[in-house]
């Protein structure tokens, strides 16, 4: 049987390295140091989710995030004049109502991950831990199967507002169609 | 003590890779073996890439380093190790130093799931072919910050344009990825994973590529044309197009850094050759398992690698004949005996019957490998280099929209059965 990989040490270091990315996307000046703090913080969530057991999650998070979107982030990065950029203020004003809405998320978590149902927490400890070899399986029958599956409504809604979003894009784009 | 040597030797019985096996000792040993032959794969294709070009155009090629230029990739390693490594002074220098290891760390994590045999992968994922695409798709990061960081202007144009490429053809290469996965269905349960796939077509008595005629062989066609422009080649070679940027995204760069982007161009061309070879050339199978099983034909294709190193060992050997009988040239003929006999002995060790048995499957998968190796010379010899917006329409208007009707005809064909008795009840009722 393998050793488990999900020990403590893998995520206290995958949140470290979260953290620390995080930080440095909003602390540092210049753009294209900033979108590459963000893509180390994407990897390390992919490395979170290998921790869950859902590796079909962890590559879509690679393939999505950090191979297609953040190259687009970078493509357009690169065309903003650094000089000019560096002298731009690069905070705002709004530090108050950041800490109340900061707050307020940390609340919710807490509240959540306290509140007793019939007497169970909702994230008892010693979870049973999954088959990762059937995640995918598992994923497309909740998707496709005419019995279990229940989120094909969400998924297909998600997809038309995706396109929705594309075809705005292009109205936006040209002038003449 | 005696508990490690059983640790080690416990897996020797196994039928799984080291990595599902969780082995820790095989699994570094497997690591440590494609690593090295990856990086000889990559010397030897410096190689014949300069000879086969050189003999496609009518020229020789390099001759002087050794017998027939054998050592010349060896003296241009020494070459670039030794060069002075030049940074730009206006240069980013923490993203200049980062971006090739970026490219070289993308380009040989993937290895991580190829199978070269049913038990000769480093480790088999349920995810396989999403995770080959995923971290190969992290390449366009590091060519991006390269260009970016030399604060130079032809490295960020070449950058741009790569960018560009890379995302447009990554949704086609995606699309007719899918296809050949749907294929795998056919066997009762889907599967990503790089051995399932290959075991599926062994099941289904066909390689992908002729599936569902001519079906399978458009999906191939489709990922043979967008895996060139995934890994910057010919005739799709924009970012690095010579003739209008120098160098493209690499202009900057020099000695040690500069053969980082080499090493890791070869060895995304051999990734993506295997992905092509497992998923519509049956992977490690050898040709007609099904047609031709037993084992007499078991037998005697297990010959196949000794014979082709036997044949290289003569062809070598008819070369020393045939070389210049003068006494400059003694030295160099000695050095292609040498050679030759080197062949001659990996051919004589693979008739041994463990080595024979053992080795085949690899063969077999760097055989069809090195096709696609030599198409990729093939192309840079033959086609005339893209116009940006030529490239672009090949990619969005040709290779997408045959993807995405390849994709619907492939589940149409795939569940036409299931398709006709639904129809027939809703025509019943």
């Amino acid at each position: 049987m393998n050793p488990p990989v999900a020990t403590p040490f893998f995520f206290y270091l995958l949140a470290f390295v979260m953290i620390a990315g995080g930080i440095l996307v909003i602390t540092r000046k210049n753009a294209v140091h900033c979108a590459l703090a963000l893509i180390t913080t994407l990897l390390a969530q992919a490395g979170l989710y290998l921790m869950l057991y859902a590796p079909f999650v962890a590559g879509v998070q690679i393939i999505l995030y950090a191979g297609g979107i953040m190259v687009l982030f970078l493509f357009v990065i690169m065309l903003i004049s650094i000089e000019r950029a560096e002298k731009e203020r690069q905070f705002n004003k709004q530090w108050l109502v950041g800490i109340a809405a900061a707050a307020a998320l940390g609340g919710l978590f807490i509240a959540v991950y306290t509140t007793t149902t019939q007497g169970r927490v909702l994230f008892p400890e010693g979870r049973m831990s999954y088959v990762e070899t059937q995640n995918t399986q598992s994923i497309a029958m909740l998707l496709f199967d005419q019995h279990a599956g229940m989120y094909m409504f969400a998924f297909e809604i998600a997809s038309l507002l995706l396109l929705v979003a594309i075809i705005g894009a292009v109205v936006m784009a040209k002038k003449r169609i | 003590m005696n508990e490690l040597v059983q640790y080690i030797s416990s897996y020797l019985t196994s039928d799984k890779t080291p990595g599902v096996a969780g082995n820790f000792f095989w699994a570094t040993v497997y690591i440590l073996l494609v690593f090295v032959g990856l990086s000889v794969a990559v010397i030897a294709m410096n190689w014949l890439e300069r000879k086969i070009l050189a003999h496609m155009q009518v020229r020789l090629g390099p001759m002087r380093v050794g017998p027939h230029g054998l050592l010349q990739p060896i003296a241009d390693a020494l070459k670039l190790l030794l060069k002075e490594d030049i940074i730009p002074a206006e240069a980013d220098v923490t993203v200049f130093w980062i971006a090739p290891f970026i490219v070289v760390l993308a380009a040989f994590t993937v290895f991580v799931v190829v199978p070269f045999g049913p038990t000769h992968a480093i480790t088999d994922m349920n995810i396989g072919i999403l995770f080959m695409l995923g971290v190969s798709s992290l390449s366009v990061l590091g060519i991006v910050t390269a260009g970016w960081a030399s604060n130079s202007h032809y490295p960020l144009i070449g950058a741009l344009r790569s960018s560009a490429q890379m995302v447009s053809y990554e949704v086609a290469m995606g699309l007719a990825v899918v296809s050949a996965i749907m294929m795998t269905s056919l066997t009762g349960q889907g599967t990503l994973s790089m051995i399932g796939i290959v075991q599926a077509q062994l099941a289904e008595h066909q390689w992908f590529l002729f599936k569902f005629f001519p079906l399978g062989l458009i999906a191939f066609g489709i990922f043979a044309i967008a895996m060139v422009a995934e890994t910057n080649r010919a005739p799709f070679d924009l970012p690095e197009a010579e003739s209008e940027l120098t160098a493209g995204f690499h202009t900057e760069y020099s000695g040690f850094r500069w053969s980082l982007f080499f090493l890791a161009e070869y060895s995304a061309m051999i990734a993506v050759s295997s992905i092509a070879v497992t998923l519509w050339m049956g992977g490690w199978l050898r040709p007609f398992p099904n047609a031709l099983s037993g084992d007499t034909w078991d037998q005697i294709f297990s010959f196949a690698p000794a014979a082709t190193f036997l044949f290289l060992a003569a062809m070598t050997f008819f070369n020393v004949v045939r070389m210049p009988k003068h006494p400059l040239f003694r030295i160099q003929t000695a050095g292609l005996a040498g050679f030759g006999a080197v062949l001659g002995l990996i051919g004589l060790v693979l008739l041994w019957t463990p080595a024979r048995v053992r080795v085949e499957d690899i063969f077999w998968f760097a055989a069809k490998v090195a096709g696609f190796m030599y198409l990729y010379i093939w192309y840079r010899g033959t086609f005339p280099r893209y116009r940006f917006d030529q490239l672009m329409k090949v990619g969005w208007k040709v290779l997408l929209p045959t993807g995405l009707a390849l994709l619907i005809l492939t589940a149409v064909v795939g569940m036409r059965t299931e398709l006709l008795a639904d129809i027939q009840g809703a025509w019943r009722r």
